[in-house]
């Protein structure tokens, strides 16, 4: 049977409509140019679940387990749920970390970059830029026969062991549901202020998120690697999908007459380019060593690549690290710590770009 | 004679990589390519039509895909 959203067609398709649900996700409350954010929402879920303590970015994003079990049923519906895992597990593991580490330099991940872009966040272009040599330099390693090892076939369970953390996250929300104006309920936290306090209805997110991670899904769409295909291939066919994306969300704004082009004063955003620049780079960097961006590592965890799910669990780790260790920016700018562990983050990226190699 | 490509278990964009470095230095007029996820046997269709290889015949296997690419004429 053909695939239809994996035409081109389908992939501009199902950029657009991501970009749609994403804007939509804005007006029933989530904040400005983060209708979607995969780094931002599991950083909130990591502090939901007091893995960080910054009280302004605690809550778990039913997006994220709309992704993952998204993606799962759309596997599961067209038989390409294949269990497998086994392809350097730490390696990914501390990638996923650092990539979270830079893009909350950033203050995004590649999604929130289209996005703050399509609502006049002209930072984001740093971002984007960072990004797009992050990635360049990621395919010079994977020119020299850079990659991270086969994956071997395994048993259905662990396939299903991150579909089952996200049901799981799904009933601790449900079982411990927002009381208003209390950080805390039961064992989960709830952010009264900031970024963390600002989501749509439980109900619409899951749904918007259980939508995105089946098209998603189908439809391979993957931020980073429509910009490394460019690069390595000169093929397009990913790239039409975050030009999608980001025309729609555009349009979008346009529309709902929330454009507003400028450098300062943008939402949840700073002003340091360098830092803009470097975070991303940090970034792109770990996402293509590691194969795919943060929102693909979603949709993989889904259909049963537990290699991706080890890439998820970094990235939590991470954002812990970015919040307690202070390393991540905020409206203010960058910190010097996050500064220094960006540094870090890049040596340890280069020195795993140059080892793990293919002899041939 | 056919040139063999084994990309299984290999992740993105490994496969891809994989079947155009055989494009790139492939005497024979057909290459074999084995893969183990619908992601790579479409990317891997798709890398193998742009270099101009489209006759395309893909067989399901126990586990995975045999995807053999020829050149037209």
């Amino acid at each position: 049977m053909k695939n239809v959203l994996a035409t081109k067609r389908g992939i501009v398709g199902v950029g657009a409509i991501i970009g749609i649900l994403a804007i939509l996700l804005q007006y029933f409350g989530n904040p400005v140019n983060m209708g979607v954010c995969v780094a931002c929402f599991l950083r909130d879920t990591t502090g939901a679940l007091a893995l960080h303590r910054a009280p302004v970015v605690q809550y778990v994003r039913p997006e994220i387990i709309g992704f993952v079990l998204g993606s799962f049923a759309a596997s599961f519906l067209f038989k390409e749920f294949r269990p497998r895992t086994g392809s350097a597990p730490i390696v990914r593991f501390v990638l996923g970390a650092f990539a979270m580490i830079g893009a909350l330099i950033f203050l995004g991940c590649p999604w929130r970059a289209l996005l703050r872009l399509a609502g006049g966040d002209l930072n984001a272009i740093l971002g984007l830029l960072g990004l797009f040599v992050g990635i360049w330099i990621g395919t010079l390693f994977l020119k020299k026969g850079y990659n991270l090892g086969v994956t071997q076939k395994t048993r259905s369970s662990v396939g299903w062991v991150f579909p089952i953390i996200m049901v799981g996250l799904l009933v601790l929300m449900l079982l411990n549901p927002q009381i208003e104006g209390e950080p805390q309920s039961g064992v989960l936290f709830y952010s009264i202020e900031g970024p963390g306090s600002l989501h749509a209805p439980l109900i619409i997110s899951l749904i918007f998120g259980l939508i995105i991670g089946f098209l998603a899904q189908r439809s391979r769409f993957c931020t980073m690697g429509a910009i490394r295909d460019l690069i390595l291939f000169r093929h397009m066919h990913l790239f039409l999908g975050i030009a999608g994306l980001f025309v729609a969300s555009l349009i979008m704004n346009l529309i709902l007459n929330q454009f507003n082009p400028g450098f300062a004063d943008q939402p949840i955003a700073h002003t340091m380019h360098i830092w803009n620049f470097g975070g991303m780079v940090l970034a792109g960097l770990a996402f293509t060593l590691a194969g795919g961006c943060p929102g693909r590592q979603l949709f993989l965890s889904g259909e049963g690549d537990g290699d991706a799910a080890i890439f998820v669990v970094g990235m939590i780790a991470g954002a812990a690290f970015a919040h307690n260790f202070g390393l991540a920016s905020s409206g203010a700018g960058a910190t010097s710590a996050g500064i220094v562990a960006l540094f870090i983050g890049l040596i340890v990226c280069l020195l795993i770009g140059f080892t793990m190699r293919e002899r041939v | 004679m056919s040139k063999l490509v084994d990309a299984r278990g290999l992740s993105c964009p490994q496969p891809v990589i994989k079947t155009l470095n055989a494009i790139k230095t492939a005497d024979e007029s057909e290459i074999v390519v084995l893969v183990d996820t619908d992601t790579a046997k479409e990317n891997v269709a798709r890398a193998a039509k742009s270099k101009g290889w489209n006759e395309i015949d893909i067989k399901e296997e126990q586990d995975g895909y045999r995807i053999t690419i020829s050149k037209e004429g």
